[in-house]
C-alpha cells in the first residue's frame, strides 16, 4: 500500500496561497529567515487557528457559529474576575472556562437542532446574550487580573527535546489539529461532512443528524474556550479581545476553501486559512500598509479567494447561494477529509 | 404574501390546514406580540408613575424605528431573495458622509447631496450583487468582503464626523406632525412602496421565487442573476436613505454611525423577528416593520425603566431566538419535515 496525500477539494489552492504568503514573509521580513520567526507567527496565529477548526466543524455540517467572538470575550472576562490575581485559582478556573464554552456550544446546538432555529440566528442571539451578560456581570468594564499560571498557556514556552523552547500555544494547537484530523477521518467526522452535504440522505440512511450537529456546536464552543485561554494569556484582559473574531474565523475557514453551507472542505485547509489570514496581516504590516487599509485589502482578498474557489469549482456549486438542504441531484463525491 | 404562501401549500393539505394556517400567520403574531409588549411595557412603566406612550414615548419609538426600519426594509428584500447583506452598516456611515460633505452647508446642494449618496449606495449594491452572481461568492462572504473594503476606506479617510448639513435639510430629521416624526412617515411610505413592489409586481414575485428555490426559479425562466442584483441594489439604496436620514439628524456625516448601532446584524434580526425566513422565499415587509417596532419599543421601555443597557442585549438575544423558534414550530406544523439550517 503506497500512501498518497489525500487532499480534499479546495485544499491545494489554500495551501499554495499560504505558501506564497510565507515566501513573501521570508522575502520582506528579516525575522522570517529563521524558524524562530515562523514559530512566533504560529504562536500569534494559534488562537485564530483553533477557532477556525471549531468553526470548520460547524460550517462543514451546514451551520454558522457567530457566537465564538463573544464567547472568547466572556471566557477571558470570567477568568479574570474569578482568578483576580490569585495564583492557585487557575487550576479550577481553566476547567470552568472550558466547561462554560462547552455549555454555550451545547445550548447553541440544542436550540438549533431541537427548536429548528437557523444556527445563524441562534448564535447571533447567543452573541447578544453573552455580550450583554458579560458586561452586566462585570458592570461595564472587565475587573480582576489573570494569574501567571493561567497566562502561561498563552505566552509561555515548554522545553521540548530536540526542538528547544516551543510555545505552549503551538503545542496545544498541534494537539488539537491532530485530534481534529483523526476525528474528521473517522466515521463521525465523515458523517458530519455528509450532514452538511445532504442532511436528508444522512437522516434516511440512519445517521444521527441532530446528534452530529450538536457535537459540532459543542466542540466549537469548547475550542472557543481554549482560544479564550490562549488569547487571555497572550493579550491580557480586555473587553475587546473577542471583537470580530467570529467573522475572522469564518473568513479563515472560507479562505481555506471550505464551502459555506457545508459538505465540502478539509479541516487542515481551514487551519491553513487561519494561518494565511494571520500571515497576511503580518505581511501587510511589514509592507507598511496603513492599519486602515488593511481591512480593505482583507476584503478584496477574501472575495477573490472565494470567487476563485467557486468559479474553479465549476457549475456544480453555482446554484448554491444559500444552504437550503434540498435534495439537489449531484454526482457522488468521495468526501475525503484531510 | 398570503396568496403566495397558500400556493406553496399542497392542495390536499390546504383543505385540512387552512384554518390553522391563517391563525398562525407570522405577520399577525408579530403585531400581536407588539401590542402585548406595548401593554406590558405601559403597565411596567405605569407602576413607576410614568407613561410609556405619551407624546415623548411615541416620538422616541418612531425615531428609533426610522433608521433601522429603512435598513431592514432593504434587508428584507435581500433575505427574501435568499441572500443577505452584511455591508449595510458601513454603507450607512459612508452615505451619511457623502451626503453631508456634498451639501457642505449650502441649501442649493441638498438635492445633489442626496442623489450622490443614493448613487454611491446603488453602486455598492451593484458590486454586492455582481460579486454574488458573477463571481459566485457566497453572499455572506461577498458582502462581508465589501463591508471590509468600505471599512478600510472609512478608516483611511475619516477620523470623525465630517461635512455639514444645511439647517433646511435638518427639518427632515426633526420635523413632526403631532407626535409622529415626518421621517417616520417617509420610512413607512418606503415600506409601503417596497410592500407593493414585492407583492404586486413581477420582479417582486421573482424575488420570492428565487429565494424559495433558485433552481426551480431558473428552470421556470426567471432571470435569477438579475433578480439577485436588483435586490442588492434596492437594499443598498434603502441603507443609503438611512444614511441620509441620520446625516440630517446629526447635522453632519459620521463614519461609524451605522456600525455603532450594529445595523448589519440588527437589521437581519429585525427581518427574522418579523417572520421572514432567513433562507429566503417567505415573509414580507409588514412583518419586518413589526419586528423593527418591537425592537424600538423594547429599547424605549428599557430606557424608561432605566434598565442596565447591557441587559437590553440579553433580552434582545432571547427575544430573537424565542421568536424564531416559535415560527419554526409553526412551520413544522405545516410541513412534514421542517428543515432549516
Amino acid at each position: 500500500m503506497t500512501w498518497r496525500p489525500r487532499l480534499a477539494e479546495g485544499t491545494a489552492p489554500a495551501l499554495v496561497f499560504l505558501l506564497l504568503l510565507l515566501i513573501g514573509l521570508a522575502i520582506v521580513g528579516p525575522a522570517y529567515s529563521e524558524p524562530a520567526g515562523y514559530l512566533a507567527l504560529l504562536k500569534r496565529a494559534a488562537p485564530l487557528m483553533i477557532l477556525a477548526i471549531g468553526q470548520y466543524l460547524v460550517i462543514v455540517s451546514g451551520g454558522f457559529d457567530l457566537s465564538v467572538g463573544a464567547l472568547v470575550t466572556a471566557g477571558v472576562v470570567i477568568a479574570a474576575r474569578l482568578i483576580d490575581g490569585d495564583e492557585s485559582a487557575a487550576a479550577w478556573v481553566i476547567p470552568l472556562v472550558l466547561g462554560f464554552g462547552l455549555l454555550v456550544g451545547l445550548v447553541n446546538g440544542l436550540i438549533t437542532t431541537k427548536l429548528l432555529v437557523p444556527s445563524f440566528i441562534v448564535t447571533l442571539g447567543m452573541l447578544l446574550v453573552l455580550d450583554g451578560a458579560t458586561f452586566l456581570w462585570t458592570g461595564g468594564a472587565p475587573r480582576g487580573a489573570l494569574s501567571e499560571g493561567f497566562r502561561m498557556f498563552g505566552r509561555g514556552a515548554a522545553e521540548v527535546p530536540l526542538l528547544g523552547a516551543v510555545p505552549w500555544s503551538v503545542l496545544i494547537l498541534l494537539a488539537i489539529l491532530v485530534a481534529a484530523v483523526l476525528f474528521m477521518r473517522g466515521g463521525t467526522g465523515r458523517a458530519l461532512v455528509a450532514v452538511g452535504d445532504n442532511e436528508a440522505t444522512v437522516r434516511l440512511s440512519g445517521g444521527q443528524v441532530d446528534r452530529l450537529r450538536l457535537l459540532a456546536f459543542a466542540l466549537s464552543g469548547l475550542l472557543a474556550a481554549v482560544a479564550a485561554i490562549l488569547l487571555g494569556g497572550f493579550a491580557g484582559v480586555s473587553a475587546q479581545v473577542g471583537n470580530g473574531l467570529e467573522f475572522r474565523a469564518i473568513t479563515a475557514v472560507v479562505l481555506g476553501g471550505v464551502l459555506l453551507g457545508g459538505g465540502r472542505g478539509s479541516v487542515v485547509a481551514a487551519a491553513a486559512g487561519a494561518l494565511s489570514l494571520e500571515s497576511l496581516f503580518t505581511l501587510l504590516n511589514l509592507l507598511g500598509v496603513s492599519g486602515a487599509l488593511k481591512s480593505a485589502v482583507q476584503g478584496v482578498i477574501i472575495i477573490v479567494a472565494v470567487a476563485y474557489a467557486s468559479l474553479g469549482g465549476g457549475v456544480r456549486q453555482r446554484l448554491r447561494l444559500w444552504p437550503k438542504q434540498r435534495n439537489h441531484v449531484r454526482p457522488a463525491q468521495p468526501a475525503s477529509s484531510s | 404574501m398570503s396568496t403566495l404562501q397558500e400556493n406553496t401549500v399542497p392542495a390536499r393539505q390546504r383543505t385540512t390546514r387552512a384554518a390553522v394556517h391563517r391563525r398562525l400567520h407570522p405577520t399577525v403574531i408579530v403585531y400581536l406580540a407588539l401590542v402585548a409588549l406595548l401593554v406590558v411595557g405601559s403597565v411596567l412603566v405605569g407602576l413607576r408613575g410614568e407613561v410609556l406612550l405619551d407624546q415623548n414615548g411615541i416620538l422616541n419609538i418612531l425615531t428609533r424605528a426610522t433608521a433601522l426600519g429603512l435598513v431592514a426594509i432593504g434587508q428584507t428584500m435581500v433575505i427574501l431573495t435568499g441572500s443577505l447583506d452584511l455591508s449595510v452598516a458601513y454603507l450607512v456611515g459612508l452615505t451619511s458622509l457623502i451626503a453631508a460633505q456634498t451639501m457642505a452647508g449650502q441649501d442649493g446642494m441638498i438635492l445633489p447631496g442626496v442623489l450622490l449618496a443614493l448613487a454611491v449606495a446603488a453602486g455598492v449594491g451593484l458590486v454586492n450583487g455582481l460579486v454574488i452572481t458573477v463571481l459566485k461568492a457566497h453572499a455572506f462572504i461577498a458582502t462581508l468582503g465589501v463591508a471590509l473594503i468600505l471599512r478600510g476606506y472609512l478608516e483611511d479617510n475619516y477620523t470623525g464626523p465630517a461635512g455639514d448639513v444645511p439647517r433646511a435639510f435638518q427639518h427632515l430629521g426633526y420635523d413632526r406632525i403631532g407626535p409622529v416624526p415626518v421621517a417616520a412617515l417617509l420610512m413607512l411610505a418606503v415600506a409601503a412602496l417596497a410592500w407593493w413592489y414585492l407583492t404586486r409586481t413581477r420582479p417582486g414575485y421573482h424575488m420570492y421565487a428565487v429565494g424559495g428555490d433558485i433552481e426551480v426559479a431558473r428552470l421556470s425562466g426567471v432571470r435569477t442573476r438579475r433578480t439577485i442584483v436588483t435586490a442588492h441594489v434596492l437594499c443598498s439604496v434603502a441603507a443609503g436613505l438611512a444614511g441620509i436620514y441620520l446625516a440630517s439628524r446629526l447635522g453632519s456625516g459620521a463614519p461609524y454611525v451605522g456600525t455603532d448601532a450594529g445595523y448589519d446584524l440588527e437589521s437581519i434580526a429585525a427581518v427574522v423577528l418579523g417572520g421572514t425566513l432567513l433562507a429566503g422565499g417567505r415573509g414580507g415587509i409588514a412583518g419586518t416593520i413589526g419586528g423593527v417596532l418591537i425592537l424600538a419599543t423594547l429599547d424605549t421601555t428599557f430606557d424608561a425603566l432605566e434598565v442596565d443597557p447591557f441587559f437590553k442585549d440579553v433580552v434582545r438575544g432571547v427575544v430573537l431566538v424565542t421568536a424564531v423558534a416559535l415560527y419554526a414550530r409553526r412551520m413544522t406544523a405545516n410541513r412534514a419535515h421542517g428543515r432549516l439550517t
